[in-house]
């Protein structure tokens, strides 16, 4: 539910331009010391002020606290949205990260002459958290510079395009399958190949008998994520590996359902030689209304030289230093090492959770969403019909044969207080709804939703026409969206 | 247990009764033996106390007390507690990617405003909702002109990051495209270099201003250049310079990109920080990453939605014009904040501040013998030193001294190892300014000595 304050002032929320009173300060800068005032010559100048606003430090914090009331998040609101993992971000983590030792940093350090001596910390940090990933996952070794999970997929393809033309192999296509999340085919085209798409069976895995006719030996790789987007663990992976080892094509592991098993399996035992992590998923580093990420890449041996550089080593006197000295390496995928603020907050949260937290992590997550499903089943068309992982799908086709749609369900659920599931996802479903409550969601929790879930089911029989002008009690109703589109009106100042 | 799993023993059982299952490892049936891990030997859980003293511990080992003159497109600006306050509200950063408006109208028109004011600040027409970094976002830059012009190569001005020139190369290996950089000097872009290397199927140049050496130029003729053959220009920037220095836009430039660490953003050795993107208008479909449009809703009120989504990778896949899921939205938010703080004067003053604490620092360094600042073009607050001897040697001894003196132009610009760049923010006060030369004065003194 929205804060009552934010109700009453619903109607038309200005800008901050909009508020903006001439002469009016936010923040005094230091007095100049110097005692010179420089000037820019005329031909670099700028010829207007930056229209910035004009508002008092008062004004801002109102602006903006009355605008994060306005956002539904896991600190307020259940979030059970499938694929995104939205599961509670310890306070401690975020306190971690404040630390100044690591927070005011400088990242070109290290790169000073005997520069590594003045961020031994931070280096032993990425060095330790590389060791434990491996450990996870079953890698042999990871670099930590991808900024996102897609930007880690990148990478990681890239790397597959090194290896084989190290090995003077010809090809062309990388394989994913139709349930896969947009950034794979989106980030194997970016890389330079082309893309054939597999489709699903009839237990929500892949059909192994259209990828067996689709292999040839011009694929390069098959991108796959395990447990797959219908909450799905394709029991036959070890069969699948083989297929693509057969043509010397490289096992992509997408990360992102990661927390579905930990402990319980690991993807560089099962035949994965490159993968990625989301640790804003598993890791549980904050999403922050979308970014920043942090997307670490594992590697088998068989990818070890092209890994990026910089990497961070560990000497034989137990310092820790930066080695660029790796000819094979891809390059400079980022700046620096990584979104550092993030690994340290995964940092603390692996080191706290340990070895029999992580593996409780997934158990719940399985259980949580196993509970839902088996709870839901009756009223929803269940996907597919079989013990899920960390996620479950159903379609809303029954209620959409009485007018109310997945996306009506969603905007209900917005008026009981609870982030909608995420819907019309994976394209695989129609009409899909895909529900994930992740292990920090209490039963208390679940069947408060579950409730809710149900309740919109009797509403799709009794009232379908009520979902219409659904939601009612957030700050606005439905937006128009093809206006947004039409008449586009992205910056203010243009307007 | 974890004190982040809230089900108790009772509710469990009650759980696996509905799901039909007797134990948690019977919902795991699909992963057969063969397939569960061969080891999983991670360290035992601590308490929150344990950790936070351990990482404590490891901070410590870094060297926090170093006085910084480092830049290198990273500054060390002071950053209003008002920031950090606001963007450590968990209705931000708990919030997922606002795809469901009617529940995100905070994040929505914070990004609405963020874009807005990447505007204000370029002088652009529309930007987007940001990209991980400025030297990823240069990429994306690259990669659009290519799109636009649907042309294969880019030129680089010397004068652009080094590490932004590797960034881009990394990405482009596999792929079709011609790289050429023109040569590099300490000052502006040179014309004639840049011109030799433009043909018919150049899509863009890539220019930096202030660029990596400080140099600060006005590009208004290349780009004139560049038009007259269908060349578009992306600029990359660094945005305090930009409250005195002249705008992209006002240039005339196609795509400016840039880092935004220095709006409000810790330096977090190294991330998560901000990349920007602005273009013209007429570009818009053509930006990659995430874009937020005004509307209005069924009531005819205003409000703000993710748009122009058909270019995005969860609806057109392997079609999409970036891979880019999520952008850095927090960051977007805490740079908007600042730049809010800052306000049109505040923003002014800053840019003002570095300006002459820069111009301090210059006058103090050439006071000492064998040192020459770089004085062939103007400056923002970054400059051009050279040193009578090795930079990477007289940066280390500073060290000693309490000063993170510099970054040595040497390490990625070989011929240039007697060359620092030094950059003096508002933070830098003139008593630290007078200590650092008066350290430098030592060092190379002592230097000297042991040459002798």
């Amino acid at each position: 539910m929205f804060a009552r304050g934010v109700i009453r002032k619903r109607g038309l929320m200005q800008l901050i331009f909009e508020k903006s009173v001439k002469g009016r300060r936010g923040f005094i800068n230091p007095k100049s010391d110097v005692g010179l005032k420089a000037e820019i010559p005329l031909a670099f100048r700028r010829n207007k002020p930056c229209p910035f606003p004009q508002v008092s430090e008062l004004d801002v914090v109102r602006h903006f606290t009355i605008l994060s009331q306005k956002n539904f998040s896991i600190d307020t609101n259940f979030y059970p949205l499938g694929s995104c993992t939205m599961k509670y971000n310890p306070k401690f983590c975020e306190a971690v990260a404040q630390i100044p030792g690591f927070a005011h940093l400088h990242p070109l350090l290290p790169q000073l002459k005997k520069g590594e001596s003045l961020t031994q910390g931070a280096l032993e940090l990425l060095y330790d958290l590389e060791q434990w990933l491996c450990e996870i996952t079953g890698m042999d070794n990871f670099t930590m510079q991808p900024l996102a999970g897609a930007h880690g997929e990148l990478t990681g393809v890239m790397m597959v395009a090194a290896y084989h033309k190290s090995k003077g192999n010809k090809k062309k296509y990388i394989i994913v399958p139709d349930s896969a999340h947009g950034t794979n085919p989106a980030t194997a085209a970016i890389a330079g190949y082309e893309i054939i798409s597999i489709s699903s069976d009839k237990d929500g895995g892949m059909n192994i008998k259209e990828l067996q006719e689709k292999i040839t030996d011009e694929v390069a790789g098959l991108m796959l994520t395990c447990p797959n987007t219908h909450g799905i663990f394709n029991s036959n992976i070890d069969k699948i590996s083989k297929m693509i080892h057969a043509v010397d094509g490289i096992m992509y592991y997408d990360g992102a359902n990661l927390n579905a098993i930990l402990g319980r399996c690991r993807p560089g035992d099962i035949g994965f030689d490159v993968m990625h992590i989301n640790t804003h998923k598993t890791f549980t580093t904050p999403h922050g209304g979308g970014g920043p990420g942090a997307g670490p890449v594992g590697v088998n041996k068989k990818l070890e030289p092209f890994l990026p550089i910089s990497r961070v080593v560990k000497r034989e006197n137990g310092t820790f230093a930066l080695s660029y000295d790796y000819p094979d390496s891809i390059g400079y995928v980022a700046s620096f090492y990584g979104n550092f603020a993030l690994l340290l907050r995964a940092y603390a949260y692996i080191l706290q959770l340990g070895r029999e937290g992580l593996k409780a992590v997934t158990d719940h997550a399985v259980l949580n969403a196993n509970y839902i499903k088996d709870r839901l089943k009756g009223k929803y068309q269940l996907a597919f019909d079989r013990i899920c992982m960390h996620e479950s799908v159903f379609s809303a086709s029954k209620q959409a044969q009485r007018g109310v749609h997945a996306i009506d369900i969603a905007k209900f659920m917005i008026d009981q207080g609870i982030h909608p599931p995420t819907v019309y996802f994976p394209l695989t479903v129609k009409e899909s709804i895909m529900i994930e409550p992740t292990e920090t969601e209490s039963k208390t929790t679940l069947d408060i939703f579950i409730e809710k879930m149900l309740e919109a089911d009797q509403l799709s029989q009794s009232n379908p026409e009520a979902f219409a002008d659904m939601p009612k009690t957030s700050p606005i109703t439905r937006p128009d969206e093809v206006k947004a589109a039409r008449d586009l009106n992205t910056n203010y100042f243009t307007q | 247990m974890t004190p982040y799993i809230a089900n108790t023993p009772e509710e469990v059982s009650e759980m696996l009764k509905v799901v039909g299952v007797s134990s948690i490892d019977d919902l795991f049936q699909d992963i057969l033996p063969h397939l569960q891990p061969k080891s999983f030997n991670l360290p035992d859980g601590q308490s929150e106390f344990e950790v936070f003293e351990h990482i404590k511990s490891l901070a410590a080992k870094n060297a926090n007390d170093l006085i910084p003159f480092i830049g290198g497109g990273y500054y060390d600006h002071y950053v209003p507690a008002a920031v950090s306050a606001l963007i450590s509200r968990g209705e931000f950063y708990t919030a997922y990617t606002p795809y469901q408006p009617e529940c995100a109208q905070g994040t929505l028109q914070c990004l609405y405003e963020f874009q807005s004011s990447i505007c204000a600040l370029t002088e652009m027409g529309v930007a987007n909702a940001s990209l991980y970094d400025g030297g990823t976002a240069l990429y994306e830059a690259a990669m659009m002109a290519i799109r636009i012009t649907k042309r294969n190569k880019i030129v680089m001005d010397g004068g652009v990051s080094p590490i932004y020139r590797k960034i881009l190369r990394t990405y482009t290996s596999n792929l079709d495209y011609e790289f050429k950089e023109t040569p590099v000097t300490h000052g502006r872009s040179d014309r004639d270099e840049i011109i030799k290397l433009l043909d018919k199927s150049t899509a863009a140049i890539i220019l930096q201003n202030p660029n990596f050496f400080g140099a600060i130029d006005d590009h208004t003729d290349i780009i004139e250049k560049a038009h007259a053959l269908g060349i578009l220009v992306i600029e990359s920037v660094y945005p305090i310079s930009l409250g005195l220095i002249k705008t992209p836009g006002a240039m005339g430039a196609d795509i400016v990109t840039g880092e935004g660490q220095s709006l409000g953003l810790p330096l977090n050795f190294g991330g998560p920080y901000l990349g920007f993107m602005a273009t013209k208008k007429e570009y818009i479909r053509k930006m990659p990453g995430r874009i937020i449009g005004q509307t209005v809703d069924k009531q005819g009120r205003r409000c703000f939605v993710n748009t122009l989504q058909a270019r995005e990778q969860h609806i057109r896949r392997d079609k999409a014009t970036s891979n880019i899921c999520t952008n850095v939205s927090l960051c977007a938010l805490q740079s908007l904040i600042y730049m809010t703080l800052m306000g049109q004067e505040g923003f002014v003053e800053l840019a003002q501040l570095n300006l002459d604490k820069a111009e301090f620092a210059k006058v103090c360094l050439e006071k000492i013998k064998g040192v020459e600042v770089k004085r062939s073009s103007a400056t923002f607050n970054e400059f051009t030193v050279c040193l009578p001897t090795n930079a990477m040697n007289v940066i280390e001894a500073m060290i000693d001294k309490g000063f993170a003196a510099g970054f040595p132009l040497g390490r990625y610009y070989p011929g240039m190892e007697n060359y620092m760049i030094v950059a003096v923010t508002e933070k830098r006060t003139r008593a630290e300014i007078e200590r650092y030369a008066k350290c430098l004065q030592e060092v190379l003194l002592e230097s000297a000595v042991s040459c002798n």
